[in-house]
């Protein structure tokens, strides 16, 4: 079995580093795009706050693998042809904003309203109200969600292999079918997995511990 | 924003100020003057308006109806006859002007009450680190709280939280210091030290509008009392006259009555 093992490793660190590097992007990128749409789904105007509600219940409702099949071969239709890497990160990211923004506007709404009312009453403009008081309060209830979200991420990025998308699992079964031992493949493939994500756990809770001084 | 601080204009100028909440109609008219260095506490049961009006002076509660001016200038909207709801920006510096005190002190969990004091002076008055710790000191000491500079709000009793509340609120040199309740969440033996550092400020003719139900305060620290009832205000009068045993105004006999009774419980 180690030996099989042995022989898959060259087969499988490229399918490794493309999981890590689809799952660095969309966490990335999702979380920017979903703290600023999050952010304006709590303030902003009803012309904004309607079509980011709008965005995040749709994307939450659907099948993350119907997403990605939507990106993959949907939008082809519309005449947006993208490659499977690009589709796969575009459609886990799409997914990941909808999680964000919901994190951001659960975080921002547990900071009591008296907070803000404080803000105001010594004189501060909404900015300054937001980035000194509402903000680092609202992270420490942001990051629980967030971390488990990045988990989720890394886990989720297994779909992409069904858009053929060169990952770790697309390494698993590509030598699984040269060496018909399924076993010791989808054991040590679950294994990468596992190590990437209990590493993920063990940096979230030392990052959640940093911020636990602040209590009400 | 041109100021008129004539000795004759009242610093606090309300007037005929509406507020409904939903279908509720909580303010139903509201004309109230404060002068400059005059204490003035608003009394009456829950429901009546008290925190709501409160709220209106500094905007935290957009009203209505009628006009709210301090020092001559429109609170919330503009004075022109557009009566446009002000920019933030010049929201911010209108509160900058009145300072607020709060039931639930809502102090900011994440700073050092130090760094609450500060984070106005740097901010909205624009005072260098050095200068802002050095004034966020001096009221930390008036409030009796040197020693605990470095602590953040959860590391503080309740009194203590209120009194860097206090020391928040008049760092910023404010014209009129605004009192919500400040002594209802507090553990019966704090409640001194808190009413303590509010009438040495008092004393030194800072301007204060107080919503209480300390009847015993009220009367000692104002030299005016507000009785509202179901959003109006019943009475008004020097303490004297408020509490007096033969006071003619029904809802505020009776409101009397019920509070000391439940009071010597």
């Amino acid at each position: 079995m180690l030996d099989q093992i042995a022989y898959a490793i060259p087969f499988l660190l490229p399918g490794l580093l493309v999981t890590i590097e689809v799952s660095l992007i969309t966490v990335a990128v999702s979380t920017v795009i979903g703290i600023v749409l999050g952010v304006g789904l709590v303030y902003g105007p009803a012309a904004l706050r309607w079509p980011i509600r709008g965005f995040s219940d749709i994307i939450r409702g659907i099948p993350i693998l119907v997403l990605l099949f939507f990106v993959y071969y949907g939008l082809p239709l519309t005449g947006l042809n993208l490659q499977s890497f690009a589709a796969a990160v575009l459609g886990l990211t799409i997914f990941k904003v909808a999680q964000v923004i919901e994190y951001v506007r659960g975080a921002i709404e547990t900071v009591p309203r008296g907070q803000m009312d404080a803000a105001k009453a010594i004189g501060l403009p909404f900015h300054e109200r937001f980035f000194y008081v509402i903000a680092p309060q609202a992270v420490r209830r942001f990051l629980p969600p967030w971390l488990n979200g990045v988990t989720d991420a890394v886990k989720g990025s297994a779909l992409i292999s069904l858009l053929g998308v060169g990952d770790l699992l697309f390494g698993i079964q590509k030598v699984v079918a040269r060496t018909y031992d399924p076993l010791a493949l989808y054991c040590f493939g679950a294994l990468l997995y596992f190590v990437m994500n209990y590493a993920l756990s063990i940096a979230s809770r030392a990052l959640e511990r940093r911020f636990s001084y602040i209590r009400e | 924003m041109a100021a008129s601080s004539s000795a004759t204009t009242p610093l606090l100028r309300v007037r005929a100020v509406q507020k409904s909440f939903g279908s509720t109609h909580v303010l139903r008219g509201i004309d109230l003057e404060v002068a400059r260095g005059e204490v003035v506490s608003i009394i009456g049961p829950s429901g009546s308006g008290k925190t709501t009006l409160l709220r209106c002076v500094n905007f935290l509660e957009p009203y209505d109806q009628g006009s709210i001016a301090i020092d001559g200038v429109e609170v919330g909207y503009r004075g022109d006859e557009t009566r446009k709801r002000r920019s933030e920006r010049d929201l911010a510096r209108m509160r900058a002007e009145t300072g607020m005190v709060f039931q639930l002190f809502n102090l900011f969990p994440h700073l050092t009450a130090l760094q609450n004091i500060t984070l106005g002076l740097t901010k909205v008055r624009g005072l260098g680190r050095a200068e802002a710790k050095d004034k966020a000191m001096h009221w930390l000491g008036r409030v009796g709280l040197t020693d605990k500079a470095d602590r953040l709000p959860s590391e503080l009793s309740g009194g203590q939280q209120q009194r860097v509340g206090i020391a928040r609120a008049v760092a910023m040199e404010p014209k009129i210091l605004l009192l919500d309740e400040i002594t209802s969440a507090l553990d019966p033996e704090l409640i001194g030290e808190v009413l303590d550092v509010v009438l040495s400020l008092a004393a030194e003719g800072m301007t204060m509008l107080t919503v209480t139900h300390e009847i015993g305060f009220a009367r000692d620290a104002s030299q005016r009392i507000v009785f509202m009832a179901e959003g109006t205000i019943s009475a008004e009068g020097p303490p004297a006259e408020i509490f007096s045993a033969n006071q003619s105004n029904e809802r505020l006999r009776s409101f009397l009555a019920r509070f000391s009774a439940a009071h010597r419980l």
